[in-house]
């Protein structure tokens, strides 16, 4: 069986597979490589802090650079007010969106409606924050902290709430920017497993009269609930690492003399952005490397989290995402 | 307008007490179908919000931005307060620093990618703690990223620079690259590697030349999400590449970007840089919104 | 069973006391048999007995997963495939596959054929044109793509996609070439084709094939070897298989009463 032309065979080298899987080990390696880098390198930094404070750093609300005093409370608060201002507004929006897309939608609109939430997951936050700063907090200033402060003014404990100056900055403000900006993260994520629901459970609720609610809250959502928890987590990851949407409305002012949900106030990656590139070394830039690593701790530990329970309510019914 | 919402505000407590009256007075399939309907009514009113945020959003982006925009935008540079200029350089900086994190984290992420597909079926622990950690890195805040590399590149050499910046963005393209390249290569049928390697292909060339190839479209597709990620990155960018006000092409100084310009305009007093800083805002969502256009097209194109 | 039954044919291919595991499990049991150079050897049986095992074994495509080995000895020559030392892209080079659905890879049909001839032979370009009209026109799939050579592979019709598979696996001379159930995924006319081709490439090849098709065997085989739970039940002539079975259990597959 010999061909009009053909040439002895060679062996292949062996330095061909040798080389390339010396790279993908490589990179791999690479990966595991920054983590641990990015650890060490913050914690390197943050020495000085952590030498000082300890993790009494935590429960400290004082942060002065002018006297060289640092504490994380105050931009803890900060951004942990705004997270679940944002999963407080967010999550039941989101279920409704991907109910309405999954369920209420006429075909044709689904697709140009489920194209357009996603596109606007990819907006930049930075165009999010601008937004809320010159367009949004203005209004929100004139149409809801006026006439709610002129409702609660004299009521105790309410009036505190709402205090300040109406310049439509504060907590509540980055809570609702960042809200507008996870609801696209979490409905695309809920309707994505929405749509995995086996078409043939949800006939077998429906062809025993349940309405189209019945089905969804009874059937539908504790099958994705892995999914459904899956996505919340994910928006909170990312509302708790955002940058740019909480920089440009909280405010910038580490305090947390007054409950107001209108006063200006910090979030750990709003003080960073602020002061970071003037921070000029020393006590102030080591306390604010000692935030950084805090703040990714707690973003593992939501995505540690999250994982945990998806592993875990995905080994109990098999309903993955 | 208004006398619709006047109409619809004086109508509404009607409404709400009919539905009370007859969720009080009705059988239990009318309560059940009252519970329905207004259920189904909030997720109506829940798509309206939200679509009503964003589509405001992105009408004041255009309307601001386009009005912000003129042919000096791009022609001249950032100008002090109160002076004409354009965004010139810091669109050059953004895009030389943007192309240059992609060629540099391309290649590592896909390697990684390809690790975990073809190389860790005899690791298992290893592979899965490799994956663990990529998902950490994909979800970690962009800033803490922008810390350690200030750390590592900006305090090491004693100066902000455009290296810096390029080294922080391609670090968040790594993570996005790992993750659709080893989910596209899983997608390739095991029959297709089998036939490359009862030819005697060696495993190198069964991956560049077959498993690859025939991911091709997916792992484009991650590609030009995680280029479109970074093209509008700005907390990386805040103390790594900074800010230039000059037109720059050293690598190894600051460089204008435009992400950390807009911070900086947007949150100035002055009316002509919150006008050019619109007009950077319109031309980054346009340019991200481009890109993830065309993934979407490539993706679909594959099937 | 008895290993050395008749063949009339100087065997290509000769296994001896062949044990295969997934992990614990004990797929092939003491297979021995010789496979007739420039033969047509049918395999059958029930699903999962072990025939498209036995044939992985052979170009030792169960390397790639671990858990799965190999005891005992697969001769081609004077060389044992199954040793170690051997060097198995080579192996693989010698003895050529085809699956049973259709592999075409995301390439030009052109590129598809000239794929596994650059991964051993530098040929100039004029050369490899000839190499790859060669193996097409030995696929028969000449006629039908000679004006196309630079379409994608995938761009094919189901029975012309497996044609080009043979094509690709053809163009690298291997001395046996395996067919693992190639016409499970083709309708009628296409598997006709194929038939017809591997009838005719046996004149020049060595073939082993998997079947689940009982006619199929019939028609196209010369050798048949019928196994059941990972054992050789019986190994013989085509027609002294179907006409004049030794064993009652062969019997009953083939006429039906069993699998």
């Amino acid at each position: 069986m010999t061909p009009p032309s053909s040439s002895a065979r060679h062996a292949p080298a062996i330095w061909g597979d040798f080389v390339f899987a010396l790279l993908a080990w490589g990179a791999a390696g690479l990966t595991l490589l920054l983590l641990a880098g990015i650890l060490i390198t913050l914690l390197i930094g943050a020495w000085p802090a952590i030498d000082k404070y300890g993790l009494g750093f935590l429960a400290r609300s004082v942060w002065d650079p002018g006297q060289e005093d640092f504490g994380a409370l105050a931009m803890m608060y900060g951004t942990l007010a705004t997270s679940f201002i944002a999963l407080l507004i967010a999550v039941p929006v989101s279920f409704g969106i991907a109910l309405f897309l999954t369920e209420l939608s006429p075909t044709w609109l689904k697709r140009p409606l489920g194209t357009t939430i996603e596109l606007l997951a990819a907006v930049p936050s930075i165009v999010y924050g601008m937004w809320g700063l010159l367009v949004f907090g203005p209004i929100l200033a004139t149409y809801v902290q006026q006439p709610l402060q002129n409702l609660f003014g004299d009521t105790p404990g309410l009036s505190a709430l709402v205090s300040g100056p109406p310049v439509g900055i504060g907590i509540l403000s980055a809570g609702i920017i960042l809200a507008i900006m996870v609801i696209p993260f979490i409905s695309a994520v809920m309707r994505d497993v929405f749509e995995i629901t086996p078409a043939m459970l949800k006939e077998s609720a429906y062809g025993l009269g349940s309405t189209t609610w019945e089905v969804v809250w009874k059937v539908v959502l504790p099958y994705t609930k892995a999914g459904v928890i899956g996505g919340i987590m994910l928006g909170l990851g990312r509302a708790l690492g955002e940058t740019m949407a909480v920089t440009f409305v909280i405010g910038n002012m580490s305090q947390l003399d007054t409950p107001s949900l209108f006063a200006a106030a910090n979030s750990i990656t709003s003080v960073l952005a602020n002061e970071f590139a003037e921070s000029g070394g020393g006590l102030h830039e080591a306390a604010l490397l000692y935030l950084g690593l805090v703040l990714f701790f707690i973003t593992f530990v939501v995505l540690a989290c999250s994982r945990y329970l998806l592993y875990k309510l995905g080994q109990r019914e098999g309903s993955g995402s | 307008m208004s006398a619709i919402i006047y109409a619809l505000a004086v109508l509404m407590p009607f409404l709400l007490i009919g539905l009370g009256w007859a969720y009080l007075r009705g059988s239990r399939f009318t309560r059940r179908r009252i519970i329905n309907y207004v259920s189904l009514g909030c997720s109506v009113l829940a798509m309206i919000f939200g679509v009503f945020w964003l589509v405001w959003i992105l009408w004041e982006t255009l309307r601001l931005g386009l009005g912000g925009l003129a042919l000096s935008t791009l022609t001249q540079m950032t100008p002090p307060p109160n002076e004409t200029g354009g965004l010139a350089n810091a669109i050059f900086g953004s895009f030389v620093m943007v192309v240059l994190a992609t060629f540099v984290g391309t290649p590592i992420g896909v390697m990684a990618g390809v690790y975990l597909a073809e190389y860790s079926s005899k690791s298992w622990f290893v592979a899965s703690t490799t994956r663990f950690v990529n998902d950490i890195l994909l979800s970690a805040p962009s800033i803490v990223i922008g810390l350690f590399v200030y750390a590592l590149a900006v305090k090491k050499f004693h100066t902000f620079s455009a290296i810096a910046g390029v080294l922080a963005l391609a670090l968040l393209v790594i993570p996005v690259v790992i993750r659709t390249t080893e989910d596209m290569l899983r997608l390739v049928p095991a029959a297709q590697r089998e036939a490359a390697y009862a030819l005697g292909a060696p495993k190198w060339k069964v991956i560049l030349q077959v498993t690859l190839r025939a991911a091709r479209a997916g792992v484009i597709t991650g590609i030009l999400l995680a280029v479109a990620r970074i093209t509008g990155e700005t907390a990386p960018l805040l103390f790594t590449a900074l800010n230039n006000q000059f037109w720059s092409t050293d690598l190894g100084a600051p460089m204008a970007n435009l992400p950390v310009t807009i911070f900086k305009f947007a949150m100035s007093p002055y009316e002509n840089w919150q006008q050019l800083a619109w007009a950077g805002v319109f031309l980054i969502t346009l340019a991200v919104l481009f890109l993830n256009i065309v993934a979407r097209w490539i993706a679909r194109e594959r099937q | 069973m008895d290993a050395s039954v008749q063949i009339s044919s100087p065997p290509k291919l000769t296994v001896r006391d062949l044990n295969f595991y997934y992990d614990k499990f004990h797929a092939l049991k003491n297979i021995s048999l010789d496979i007739a150079e420039k033969q047509v050897t049918a395999f059958i049986g029930p699903s999962g007995c072990g025939k498209s095992t036995l044939l992985r074994v052979f170009n030792r495509m169960f390397e790639l997963y671990p858990g799965q080995r190999a005891e005992g000895q697969v001769m081609l020559g004077d060389q044992d495939l199954l040793d170690r030392n051997q060097n198995v892209a080579l192996v693989r080079a010698r003895i050529g596959m085809v699956f049973q659905k259709p592999t075409p890879f995301p390439m030009t049909i052109y590129d598809n054929v000239a794929f596994g001839v650059k991964l051993y032979e530098k040929l100039n370009p004029a050369d490899m044109d000839d190499r790859v009209e060669w193996a097409l026109r030995k696929a028969a799939l000449w006629d039908e793509v000679k004006d196309k050579l630079h379409a994608s592979g995938t761009s094919l019709s189901g029975g012309q996609q497996q044609r080009l598979c043979i094509a690709r696996g053809v163009a690298i001379r291997p001395e046996v070439l395996l067919l693992d159930e190639p016409c499970s995924a083709l309708d009628p006319i296409s598997t006709g084709k194929i038939e017809e081709l591997v009838a005719e490439l046996k004149n020049e090849i060595t073939i082993a094939i998997v079947t689940h098709n009982m006619q199929q065997a019939a028609r196209c085989s010369d050798y048949v070897a019928y196994m059941y739970l990972g054992s050789l039940i019986e190994f013989g002539a085509t027609q002294q298989i179907f006409f004049k079975p030794a064993r009652q259990e062969t019997e009953d597959y083939i006429t039906g009463r069993f699998g």
